[in-house]
C-alpha cells in the first residue's frame, strides 16, 4: 500500500491527469445517446442568464425580419378564428386543449458541432419539462433534454442522436428523419418503402405517433431521392424548412395528456 | 510574480468573453467553429507548476462547457492539451533557458517557433474535441476536415489577437 502511494506521488502529474480525465469523460459519457442525455442535467440558471444578456443585444439586429415573420403568423392564425368563417361550420368542434405552446427566446445556439444544443429562456417555472417538443412556425426544432428553474436545454435537430418519427404528407407513409452531421441545412430520411418514389419538393411532416410532437409539424422538403431496387427500404436527402442559423424565437409544446399516456404505457408494460 | 497572476487572469477573462459571446455565436463558412480560448493555456508561464497547469486547463475547459452546455467535452480536450504541453516544450525548445515568469510567446520562441508550438497544441485540442464529440470512426473524415480547418482559423484568430494585445517594448 505504501509503495502504491509512493508510486502515485512520484507520478503525480500523470495521476492528476488521469483523475481529471476520468471525471471529464464521465461527464461526457452522458451525451452519447438521447436517453442518457435526459438523465443528466447540465442546464443552469447562471449560465443561462449570462448568455441571455448577450442574446438580448444581438436580437436587435434581427427585429425587422422577426416582425415580418410574426405578421405572417398573425394573419395565418386570424384566419383560423371562428369569426373569420362566413357561416358556422359544423366541422369545427371545440375540444379540450391537447397541446399548449410556450413561447421562448433562444439565448444560445450552435450549428457547427455534431451534437448541437440550443438554450432557451423558459424553464421549470414556466412549466417546461424534459421531452417536450420544440418548434417554430416554420417547422420542427428539437426536443428538451434539460431544464433549470428559468432555462431549458434543447437537443437540436442538428444533433447526432436526434430521430424524428415522420410521415410523407399526402400518402401518410411512415419514415424516420435523422441528421447525418455534415451540413446544417440537410437531414436524412430513412426507411422509405421501396414502392414510394419521392420527388423534389415533397413535404415531410411529423407523424404524431410520439407524444412529443403533434401531427403535421413540417420538418422539411425532399431534395433528392434515389430509389433502390435491391433493398426494401431506401433513403432520401431532406432540406430542413427551418434555417437553424437564424433561430431567435421558438415555441415549446406541452402535451397535456403526457402523464396519462405515460401511466398507460407503464400499465401495459410498454416502457 | 503578482503581476503575472493578474495578467493571466485578465487574459483568461478576455479570451472567455471572446469565445462565449462572439465565437460561439459565429460560424465561419457555415460549419467551422474556432476555439481561441486555448491560447490561454498556450501562453501560461513556462515554468507553471505542472499540476497547477492541469487544474487550470480543466477549469478553463469546464467554464466553456458550462456556458455551452457540453458536459465534459471541452474539459477533456483542454486537459489532454495541457498534459502534452510540457513534453512538447521540452522536445522543441529543450535547449532554451527559461526564467520563472516568461511566457512561451513570439518574443521568447520566435515567430515560427511559437506558431509551430501553438499549432500543434491547437490541433491536438481540436482533434480530440471533435473526435470525443462523436466517438465513432465512421465519421472520421468529417472529424479530420473540421478539426484541420477549424485549427487554421483558430491560428489566424490567435495571430490577430496577438497583433492587437502584444505591447512592443
Amino acid at each position: 500500500m505504501r509503495n502504491l502511494f509512493i508510486f502515485l506521488w512520484n507520478n503525480r502529474f500523470f495521476t492528476v491527469f488521469l483523475l481529471l480525465g476520468v471525471f471529464s469523460l464521465t461527464l461526457l459519457s452522458t451525451s452519447y445517446s438521447y436517453h442518457r442525455s435526459l438523465r443528466f442535467n447540465f442546464t443552469s440558471d447562471l449560465g443561462g442568464s449570462v448568455l441571455s444578456t448577450s442574446a438580448d443585444i444581438s436580437i436587435y439586429f434581427h427585429l425587422k425580419n422577426e416582425n415580418e415573420r410574426l405578421l405572417i403568423e398573425n394573419a395565418f392564425l386570424r384566419n383560423q378564428l371562428s369569426n373569420s368563417f362566413l357561416t358556422t361550420d359544423t366541422n369545427i368542434v371545440f375540444k379540450d386543449t391537447l397541446f399548449q405552446f410556450i413561447p421562448a427566446k433562444v439565448v444560445s445556439n450552435t450549428i457547427s458541432m455534431q451534437s448541437n444544443r440550443i438554450i432557451v429562456n423558459k424553464g421549470k417555472f414556466h412549466g417546461v419539462e424534459k421531452e417536450m417538443g420544440v418548434v417554430t412556425d416554420n417547422g420542427i426544432v428539437g426536443i428538451v433534454i434539460g431544464v433549470s428553474d428559468h432555462y431549458a436545454t434543447i437537443m437540436s435537430a442538428l444533433h447526432q442522436n436526434i430521430n424524428f418519427s415522420a410521415k410523407i404528407k399526402g400518402s401518410g407513409q411512415l419514415v424516420n428523419v435523422s441528421w447525418p452531421g455534415n451540413d446544417y441545412r440537410f437531414a436524412l430520411v430513412t426507411d422509405i418503402p421501396a414502392h414510394i418514389q419521392l420527388i423534389k419538393g415533397d413535404t415531410i411532416i411529423s407523424s404524431g405517433n410520439s407524444i412529443i410532437f403533434p401531427e403535421g409539424i413540417i420538418i422539411g422538403t425532399i431534395e433528392t431521392h434515389h430509389r433502390r431496387t435491391d433493398k426494401d427500404l431506401s433513403n432520401a436527402i431532406l432540406k430542413y424548412s427551418v434555417d437553424y442559423n437564424k433561430l431567435h424565437h421558438v415555441n415549446l409544446i406541452k402535451n397535456m395528456m403526457k402523464t396519462e399516456i405515460d401511466s398507460l404505457q407503464i400499465l401495459s408494460g410498454n416502457e | 510574480m503578482n503581476n503575472i497572476v493578474v495578467k493571466n487572469i485578465a487574459r483568461f477573462l478576455l479570451l472567455m468573453a471572446i469565445q462565449i459571446f462572439l465565437l460561439n455565436k459565429m460560424n465561419f463558412f457555415g460549419y467551422l467553429n474556432p476555439f481561441i480560448y486555448v491560447l490561454f493555456i498556450i501562453l501560461l508561464p513556462l515554468r507553471t507548476n505542472k499540476l497547477l497547469l492541469l487544474l487550470i486547463a480543466f477549469l478553463t475547459g469546464f467554464t466553456i462547457d458550462f456556458f455551452g452546455n457540453t458536459p465534459g467535452l471541452h474539459s477533456s480536450a483542454t486537459l489532454l492539451m495541457a498534459f502534452l504541453r510540457p513534453g512538447l516544450l521540452k522536445v522543441f525548445f529543450g535547449r532554451i533557458e527559461f526564467t520563472q515568469d516568461e511566457e512561451p510567446g513570439i518574443i521568447k520562441l520566435g515567430f515560427f517557433g511559437f506558431f509551430r508550438y501553438a499549432f500543434i497544441l491547437v490541433l491536438i485540442h481540436h482533434l480530440s474535441l471533435f473526435f470525443l464529440e462523436v466517438l465513432s470512426f465512421s465519421k472520421i473524415l468529417i472529424i479530420l476536415e473540421n478539426s484541420l480547418l477549424s485549427s487554421l482559423i483558430t491560428m489566424i484568430l490567435i495571430y490577430i489577437y496577438l497583433l492587437i494585445f502584444t505591447r512592443n517594448k
